[in-house]
């Protein structure tokens, strides 16, 4: 019982995005199919369409972000649902009320869909195992799980700029083991067909086998960004300074840091990608993040796009 | 049941058009029988501004019981909707359900002068209070049969008609 | 009360005995095997053909959440969930709130067990403080109120000093010292095992290299103080081969597995399954096969339950912030025995393990069926299957990995000084 997907009712139909994990193909495309089309009512006058009319999605973000919360909303709100955003971070959870609970309690107030985000891998697994099953569940990041949605406004960033996935060489820069967001791109590069995907990192900031994912591993972005189409840089938190993962910020942008110089070893025409926050100066140097090979503020227009897509598939997805 | 023949059907649609409107005015094409329609029809009556489709997906009513299952696709206004004479174009008129979702869509680009209804065939069963101005046939068809616009590769347009138990 | 029981196949792996025979308790003792004795009049006839009569099981961690963790499990329910899966010796870690660290704590525990008049309780004595591995206990005292042994539970030591005096002192009074190997400082926040399965649910991880680094620790310290030492919980194949060359030198080692890690890898925590929230955790297939083999090639010399009810509040959690453990004493037998079956062995042996063998570590007289001693006996029945619910299951901890499974090993009855204390 607990090794169904979760994800799939019983006749394969999505009822939750939680992990690009597992996905068919043939969902992953219907997703970003669907946001081509969005893309479209995101550029005319009035963007909003009454899809989702007297629909509500509450936002469950137990840990704070400000950043993909808004897309969420903006997504929402254009798709004509009512949205209401709890910061359960500094609410419930401090008076120590049981995530459950919390659920329970929204799900009471007639919720249609929940987009959660919280610090513990499984969390949006938790909620979606138990909530009513007419609600829907969104995992907008869990821990160091998955971040589904990131993962496929960056498939159709790729897709928009590179056309087909089936010949790309794809490589995956950073802080790959504390990322949700590297793990559900690798499931979702994949998945598409991507026949080549490297991450590239020290040896502290990968977790174990990682190969088993599917990806070659390597330490020397000389050697790793050779013939690559597509760079995803991550972000590297400051706190990774502590706990021994990293000596410091300028070691870690001398060796790993995404600049001009190192960027000349990819393709020509490869695309530079960030999730965003960037740390300009850590990650990625600002003549790359503000390069003509950056195709970042893209990543954010189509986020809107991607997120109305999955609401809406979702949303006309009967349990 | 033998069903008229689309090409006929649509050279008299395209004749009626032509004999009514004088004004400059665009088209509106309806995914997927309406755009293949109003191509023909762009080509025919040479018109110079460019073709509009619309993918009515967004706005149907039925989003809750039916859901996204089918591949949508993009909606092209090329033109200026603002104050524009429209002639929206799609295969069967029935219900007037898509037709409503279409004028919906359409005022969210902006306010047009007038829309006007083309359709090859107008069948009894409307829902809503929507009429076309040009068709090319009025049929009665039972409630039970769907009919669908379909193109050869050649571009030849033929009317089909089906169970609908057998179309879901 | 006078009990005979009848055609039951007595099964005895201390002694060898494999046969069908006949047993006769009298007084809460074993008076006669195979004959009945001159002019014994039974008060009480059990017919167990078809049924396997054994000593009692003795389970080297039970834990009863009592004093301070009444709201998962009072020593009511699980020393009746105890009874109920034929245990009749089992000894209790001291991570209790407050933890067994003072005799009074200990002769409180003792006391309200004893009234309950069901299986035997051997507290292990906490050995440092608090648990917390700072200050010794007053381990003489404790083993006068009526610890045997003594441990951190789950406190992990992360002084090596405070160890090694730990060890030498518990060996001036002859005390063994059970200690499960994780170094801390490799543990931080980890909750699963450092494989594929926690790389692709983005879990912190504990390394295997936590426990053979802690295994290393001990193992030297063990030859440095004398001090007998019990391993509690091995689960990398990698600790196993530390253990058993440790065992070759001839130090005085012994060491345990639960019946979760006998049978259970990080694959099975599937979806984010909080019910597989264990530590140690579960670790790798081929950690796993090398626990089954250890156990038996006899490095591994005792099965245990393990036994930890959690409330399931607790369990509803994501998997990270979850409480660690599993119920398991209903499931000794059945999961024993399943081992067993897989690996094929005869059941004298396959029962050594939860019988004799964990008696001789927990160094008590329990464990055997002998003229004279107690009659501390379960009979059950191997062909019974049963499924695994929350309602099939008498202990307030509904938690388990293996909810839902089909077991061998139906417990009919089980006797604690020649009193039926469980029967059905």
């Amino acid at each position: 019982m607990m090794n169904r997907n979760p994800q799939l009712d019983e006749n394969g139909v999505l009822q939750h995005l939680l992990t690009t994990e597992g996905l068919p193909a043939s969902v992953l495309l219907h997703i970003l199919d669907t946001a081509e089309s969005f893309v479209g009512v995101t550029e005319r006058d009035v963007k909003k369409i009454p899809l989702l009319r007297g629909k509500s999605i509450f936002n469950l973000f137990f840990e704070p972000s400000t950043r993909t919360r808004t897309t969420f909303e903006i997504a929402a709100k254009r798709l004509s649902a009512d949205v209401i955003n709890l910061n359960i971070a500094v609410s419930a959870q401090s008076k120590g009320e049981a995530l459950l609970d919390t659920v329970n309690n929204l799900s009471a107030m007639n919720a249609d869909m929940f987009v959660v985000r919280h610090a513990q891998s499984g969390a949006a697994h938790l909620i979606a195992r138990h909530v009513r099953s007419d609600i829907h569940v969104i995992n907008a990041g869990d821990g160091s799980h998955a971040h589904p949605t990131q993962a496929l406004l960056d498939m159709f960033t790729i897709r928009r700029h590179k056309q087909d996935f089936h010949n790309l060489r794809v490589a995956i820069i950073g802080d790959i083991l504390h990322s949700r967001v590297a793990r559900s791109q690798i499931h979702a590069l994949t998945t598409l067909g991507v026949p080549e995907v490297r991450v590239i990192a020290p040896k502290t900031l990968l977790p174990k086998m990682v190969e088993r994912l599917g990806v070659h591993v390597y330490h020397d972005m000389a050697k790793g960004l050779k013939d690559i189409d597509v760079l995803m840089m991550l972000r590297l938190q400051n706190e990774r300074m502590q706990g021994a993962n990293l000596p410091s910020p300028e070691e870690y942008f001398k060796y790993y840091g995404l600049t001009p110089e190192k960027l000349s070893l990819a393709r020509r025409d490869a695309i530079v990608m960030h999730p965003g926050p960037m740390n300009r100066g850590v990650e990625i140097d600002s003549a790359v993040a503000d390069g003509k090979q950056s195709v970042i503020l893209s990543q954010v227009t189509f986020g809107i796009a991607v997120r109305m897509a999955v609401m809406s598939i979702l949303a006309g997805n009967q349990a | 049941m033998q069903l008229p023949d689309a090409e006929t059907l649509f050279k008299s649609l395209a004749k009626k058009i032509q004999s009514d409107c004088d004004k400059d005015f665009v088209l509106v094409g309806i995914h997927t029988g309406g755009v293949w329609l109003a191509e023909r029809l762009h080509q025919e009556l040479a018109i110079t501004q460019p073709l509009g489709t619309l993918d009515v997906s967004f706005y149907r009513d039925d989003f809750d019981k039916i859901g996204l299952h089918s591949k949508v696709k993009r909606s092209e206004i090329p033109f200026e909707v603002e104050g524009a004479h429209i002639i929206l174009v799609d295969d069967v008129l029935y219900t007037g359900r898509t037709i409503r979702a279409a004028i919906n869509e359409l005022f969210d680009y902006g306010r047009p002068a007038c829309i006007r209804l083309a359709t090859l065939v107008d069948r009894s069963g409307r829902e809503l209070p929507i009429a076309a101005q040009y068709t090319g046939v009025e049929l009665q068809l039972p409630a039970d049969k769907m009919l669908e616009l379909k193109r050869e590769a050649n571009g030849k347009l033929s009317l089909n008609l089906y169970d609908k138990s057998l179309a879901e | 009360m006078k009990i005979h029981i009848k055609n039951g196949r007595l099964i005895d792996p201390k002694h060898g005995v494999d046969a069908v025979q006949d047993i006769f308790i009298a007084k809460g003792k074993v008076v006669a095997i195979g004959e009945a004795p001159k002019e014994f009049q039974a008060s009480r006839v059990i017919d167990a053909r078809s049924l396997i009569v054994c000593p009692g099981f003795v389970d080297l961690s039970v834990r009863l959440r009592e004093p301070g963790f009444e709201y998962k499990a009072t020593l009511e329910s699980e020393m009746g969930a105890a009874v109920a899966g034929g245990i009749t010796s089992f000894a209790c870690p001291p991570d209790t709130d407050p933890p067994l660290d003072e005799p009074g704590l200990v002769e409180m525990l003792k006391h309200r067990a004893k009234s309950l008049n069901q299986a035997h309780v051997y507290p292990i004595g906490a050995l440092t403080q608090g648990l917390n591995g700072e200050r010794l206990t007053e381990m003489a005292e404790l083993n006068d109120a009526g610890c045997v042994v003594f441990g951190q539970s789950d406190g992990l030591l992360s002084n090596l000093r405070v160890l090694m005096q730990a060890m030498r002192y518990a060996s001036t009074f002859g005390f063994s010292v059970w200690l499960r190997p994780q170094e801390i400082s490799l543990t931080s926040d980890g909750v699963a095992h450092d494989g594929e399965v926690a790389t692709r649910l983005g879990l912190p991880t504990v390394p295997v290299c936590a426990e053979t680094i802690a295994l290393a620790n001990i193992i030297l310290l063990t030859k440095e103080t004398g001090v007998r030492v019990h391993l509690c919980r091995i689960s990398s194949a990698e600790g196993l081969a530390m253990v058993r060359v440790a065992k070759h030198q001839g130090l005085p080692i012994s060491c345990d597995v639960t019946i979760n890690h006998l049978h259970l890898s990080d694959m099975d925590i599937g979806f984010f399954d909080s019910n597989c929230h264990l530590m140690p955790p579960l670790r790798g297939f081929s950690d796993r096969d090398a626990l089954r083999q250890g156990v038996l090639d006899g490095t591994i010399d005792a099965i245990c339950s393990d036994h930890a009810p959690v409330d399931e509040d607790a369990k509803l959690l994501p998997f990270g912030q979850s409480e660690i453990g599993a119920t398991g004493v209903e499931l000794l037998l059945p999961l024993t025995l399943k081992w067993g079956m897989e690996m094929r062995l005869p059941m004298l042996k396959v029962l050594a393990k939860i019988t004799s063998d964990p008696a001789q570590i927990l160094g008590i007289d329990a464990g055997h069926i002998a003229v004279g001693s107690a009659a501390d006996i379960c009979i059950f029945d191997p062909d019974h299957y049963w499924k695994v619910t929350s309602t099939a299951i008498l202990s307030q901890g509904k938690n388990t990995p293996f909810m839902g499974m089909e077991l061998p090993g139906g417990i009919k009855y089980t006797l604690v000084n020649g009193q039926i204390v469980y029967e059905r």
